[in-house]
């Protein structure tokens, strides 16, 4: 197996987080800011993983296993709520979801 | 195998950043289907098959194929209404960007130098995930089992509203 | 048996406090007249048993002192609530409890179909818990307490149906008006605590015939407010304007209270304190003289009344004269005599007279009545036997020993006279007169078109009936226990009350007795000789009389009870209500106006805007500022949310970074 030091396997999950950041703040489609997220739960993801990797023990692989339940539950009940998004606003822009202006 | 950590990694990235500039959505899932898999990889080479599997199976697999059904209902125009403003204007990458460069420059700066050490030379087998899944992390198993419980249920209530065809609820909320 | 004597009074007043508070619209009137008739009902049962065992020998007739508690012990003032019996004392308990018991059978028919029913109830528990305390209690104050009870009671049931004004103010006229006698009899009792140290009934008396010379200043002064206390609650002269109007309350009321009863507290008080009055001659001259003005003011007033119950009210004030008639003349035991006789005949023609209203849908005007022998024979035969006894019908009735006794003691006595017994002897005339005309009036004659009307008439039940008849054999036999010496000499009365007052020393042999009885008794023949003339046989000579212009004006006069409310309204309302308006704005206020407002109200104009006033109102705009500044935090935004959130973890992490 790769010998790889952690701080570069962390730094790799860093990275990819900030870019789903980017996505989730810069983006107004909804689906691509649910997109954005799904990668920043990835990147944490990874980052259990490569710990679990250091320790040589499975917990970081179960966390990860974690992460992805709530991944998915996360996403199936957001898709629903675009959906129903769409069908109130005709569209898919979140700048329209505003009315809580004040 | 550190080469192919590296090589994955890179495409991780780049395939990340594609993905999230992307007019069409269904070319950025593409492109994201592939960041996942590139991730998968690099787990592999860390020596967590398990999670490998577990990346490819459910996240590029499941979750993302969940994205195209609903982009395929949805079927969104393009434009204003469509939120396409960011990629007609560059200019509003500027903010988010600064605040994620930040962000990922802080988180680099704590790992760089501060977390010694290297990933583990031998394999994490499925086994002993297994053993330990089903032994200290049973009440999480269970407790996940709830959660997704959870979410079907409201997905399923959520989406029903929402099916074209249908009765139009006139006030179109989704709850009651 | 004796011992039992504190539950006299405190059955009542139990009942007043159950009825009060469980007492509502949704109270069953079973229970409520089980509660408030059965505890007078029990106190007149023990008051029976008691009077036995006072009766009894040993020590029969020996006063009993029974203290409950110590009230107050304050000072040198040390005030139980302690109660005496004696002879004067059980008839008054006897004579409330008992009459009390039947007027309280009375109402439960009488009062059914009333929405106040508990209220009723509950009142009348009250004033008689209050009565026995008055006539039980050893001391003054406690006195006093019974007295301001009666009072409240009196007012409660008068106004009983409040939502007439009427009655309102027929109350409250009532209540004020005996006030004054009241405050009066405070100030008597400063005065005999300043003077004496010492508020006990029996005890003050004894210290008083020590210490004061007869017809003293002090003596006198006392005296005086004593009797100006008793003149309010019992309605004689000056005081005696509340009472014609109290018969605003129901029928009950006035029989039990303003008959029976309250009005006769006067009459207690000074037999109580008798002493105090024996020490001041002037004091009972003046009683004497106001009794017999009184009484024949009231009987005059009686002759001209249209309302049965304003006839009975003025009869009550009449009859209630005679008392204080013999009262000044010292005849003691003759008063006494004279209420207990009065007690029942006139509850009885109360009682009687409520049947008779009710039964004509509450009309109280006798010219509106007529033929009702026949209609209403119970009513008529019980009213019969009250009217006799109340005109001292001779040998028959109750009334007559009673009134013979009061007017030989008066005649015989060193403190009464000729004069005296004329004005007595003249007032049996116009009793048997007016109340005659009442009884030839109503029940005999043509029935008028409202009695056809209402003819055949409900016939009362059970619970008038029997009432009425044992007043009426009352009315007849209570004056059997004091036969005078003329007609058998049974003073079985006057020996029994000699125990606790002081007996006369009459006068005069049996001779000049007999000769006087046989020109009252002729007086009373002659009355009701007239009143069948005038109101039954030949009506118009009455008419013709009362339209003649000295006729129409006289009756006028009489009819206005002697023009007292005009007068007091002259004298006293109007001064009163002008000087309070006068001192609406008086020098005061305008000098507090001028001083002090308007100078106020300008320092107020100028500082309006002051320092505080703009620190606080920048302290506001400031708040104003910064809400409106934070506002634009709430952008509505997902992703300004987010971006918040993001900054947030950027300063968290920070945070380690920089260590």
């Amino acid at each position: 197996m790769a010998q790889v030091p952690v701080e570069h396997g962390l730094m790799l999950a860093a990275v990819l987080f900030a870019l789903g950041l980017v996505g989730v703040l810069a983006r107004r489609n909804l689906l691509f800011i649910l997109l954005s997220l799904e990668v920043m739960l990835n990147s944490a993801g990874l980052a259990f993983v490569v710990a679990g990797s250091h320790w040589q023990q499975p917990d970081g692989q179960i966390l990860f296993l974690f992460i992805l339940t709530v991944a998915a539950a996360e996403v199936s009940i957001g898709l629903a709520l675009v959906l129903l998004f769409q069908h109130r606003h005709q569209s898919l822009n979140v700048d329209d979801a505003s009315g809580m202006r004040g | 195998m550190n080469v192919v950590f590296y090589i994955s990694g890179a495409v991780a990235v780049l395939t990340t950043a594609i993905a999230i500039t992307r007019r069409n959505a269904a070319h950025a899932l593409l492109y994201l289907v592939v960041s996942l898999l590139s991730v998968a990889l690099v787990f592999f080479t860390l020596g967590a098959p398990f999670a490998a599997a577990l990346e490819v199976i459910i996240y590029a697999g499941a979750i993302m194929v969940l994205f195209i059904f609903v982009i395929m209902m949805l079927n969104p125009a393009g434009g204003e209404r469509a939120g396409d403003a960011p990629l007609r204007d560059w200019r509003l990458w500027i903010g988010p960007s600064i605040l994620s460069a930040i962000l990922g420059l802080e988180l680099v700066y704590l790992f760089a130098g501060n977390v010694a050490g290297s990933t583990g030379a031998g394999e994490v087998v499925p086994v002993q995930v297994g053993v330990i899944l089903l032994g200290p992390y049973v009440l999480g198993v269970e407790l996940a089992s709830i959660l997704l419980l959870a979410a079907l249920v409201s997905a399923s209530h959520l989406g029903r509203r929402a099916l074209p065809g249908e009765e139009e609820n006139p006030e179109g909320k989704g709850g009651s | 048996m004796l011992s039992l004597l504190w539950l006299v009074p405190a059955l009542p007043l139990a009942g007043f406090i159950v009825l009060t508070l469980l007492g509502n619209r949704r109270l069953p009137h079973a229970v409520t007249s089980m509660v408030g008739v059965g505890s007078v009902g029990l106190s007149a049962l023990l008051t029976l048993l008691i009077g036995v065992a006072f009766l009894a020998p040993p020590n029969a007739g020996s006063a009993f002192d029974q203290s409950v508690w110590t009230w107050m012990n304050v000072g040198g003032l040390n005030l139980a609530v302690a109660f005496r019996l004696d002879s004067l004392s059980l008839t008054m308990i006897f004579v409330v409890t008992f009459v009390g018991f039947l007027i309280h059978l009375y109402s439960v028919e009488h009062m059914a179909a009333d929405e106040g029913y508990n209220r009723f109830f509950a009142c009348m528990n009250l004033f008689v818990a209050a009565m026995l305390i008055l006539v039980l209690a050893d001391n003054l104050v406690l006195l006093y307490l019974g007295w301001e009870g009666v009072g409240l009671a009196s007012y409660l049931l008068i106004g009983f149906w409040y939502r007439e004004e009427a009655n309102g103010r027929a109350a409250r006229k009532a209540f004020l008006v005996t006030r004054v006698g009241d405050t009066a009899f405070a100030i008597g009792l400063f005065l005999l605590y300043s003077d004496l140290g010492t508020l006990q009934i029996q005890p003050l008396m004894q210290d008083a015939a020590a210490k004061w010379a007869p017809g003293s200043a002090i003596a006198i002064a006392a005296a005086a407010l004593l009797l100006a206390g008793a003149l309010g609650k019992s309605a004689q002269l000056p005081l005696q304007v509340w009472l014609p109007d109290a018969m605003a309350g129901p029928t009950p009321v006035s029989a039990l209270i303003h008959a029976a009863t309250m009005v006769t507290a006067g009459v207690y008080l000074i037999a109580r304190t008798n002493v105090l009055f024996s020490l001041a001659p002037p004091v009972m001259l003046v009683t004497a003289i106001i009794g017999a003005a009184t009484l024949l003011l009231a009987g005059m007033s009686a002759l001209v009344q249209r309302d049965i119950k304003r006839v009975l009210a003025y009869s009550t004030m009449s009859q209630i004269g005679y008392m204080f008639l013999a009262l000044g003349a010292g005849a003691w035991s003759a008063a006494i005599f004279h209420f207990w006789t009065h007690a029942f005949f006139k509850a009885l023609l109360f009682l009687g007279a409520g049947v008779i209203i009710a039964a004509l849908e509450e009309d109280h005007d006798i010219f509106h009545m007529g033929g009702l022998r026949t209609r209403q024979p119970l009513a008529y035969w019980t009213f019969l036997i009250g009217a006799a006894s109340l005109s001292a019908l001779p040998l028959l009735t109750a009334g007559f020993y009673s009134k013979d006794k009061i007017l030989w003691d008066v005649w015989s006595s060193p403190g009464g006279g000729p004069v005296l017994w004329a004005a007595g002897l003249a007032g049996a005339l116009l009793t048997a007169l007016y109340t005659f005309r009442v009884v030839f009036r109503v029940f005999f004659g043509a029935p008028s078109p409202k009695v056809v009307e209402a003819s055949p008439m409900k016939q009362p039940g059970i619970r008038i009936s029997i009432p009425l008849v044992v007043l009426a054999v009352f009315s007849i036999g209570a004056g059997f226990v004091e036969l005078p010496e003329t007609l058998g000499n049974f003073p079985a009365f006057s020996n029994f009350i000699m125990n606790s007052l002081p007996p006369m020393i009459a006068h005069g042999g049996q001779g000049a007795e007999a000769l006087l009885q046989l020109i009252s008794a002729i007086a009373v023949l002659l009355g009701i000789a007239l009143a069948y003339v005038f109101f039954l046989r030949r009506p118009g000579w009455s008419a013709r009389l009362a339209l003649s212009p000295a006729g129409n004006a006289l009756s006028r006069f009489w009819f206005s009870g002697w023009g007292f409310d005009g007068l007091y309204e002259r004298l006293i309302i109007r001064p009163y209500i002008f000087l309070a308006r006068v001192n609406k704005h008086d020098v005061f206020d305008w000098l507090a106006e001028v001083l002090v407002a308007r100078p106020y109200a300008a320092l107020a104009r100028m500082n309006k805007d002051d320092f505080f006033d703009r620190i606080f109102g920048w302290i506001a705009e400031l708040n104003a500022a910064v809400a409106r500044a934070l506002r634009t935090l709430q952008s509505g935004y997902v992703r300004w949310y987010a971006a918040g959130i993001v900054m947030g973890a950027i300063i968290l992490i920070a945070t380690a970074v920089l260590r």
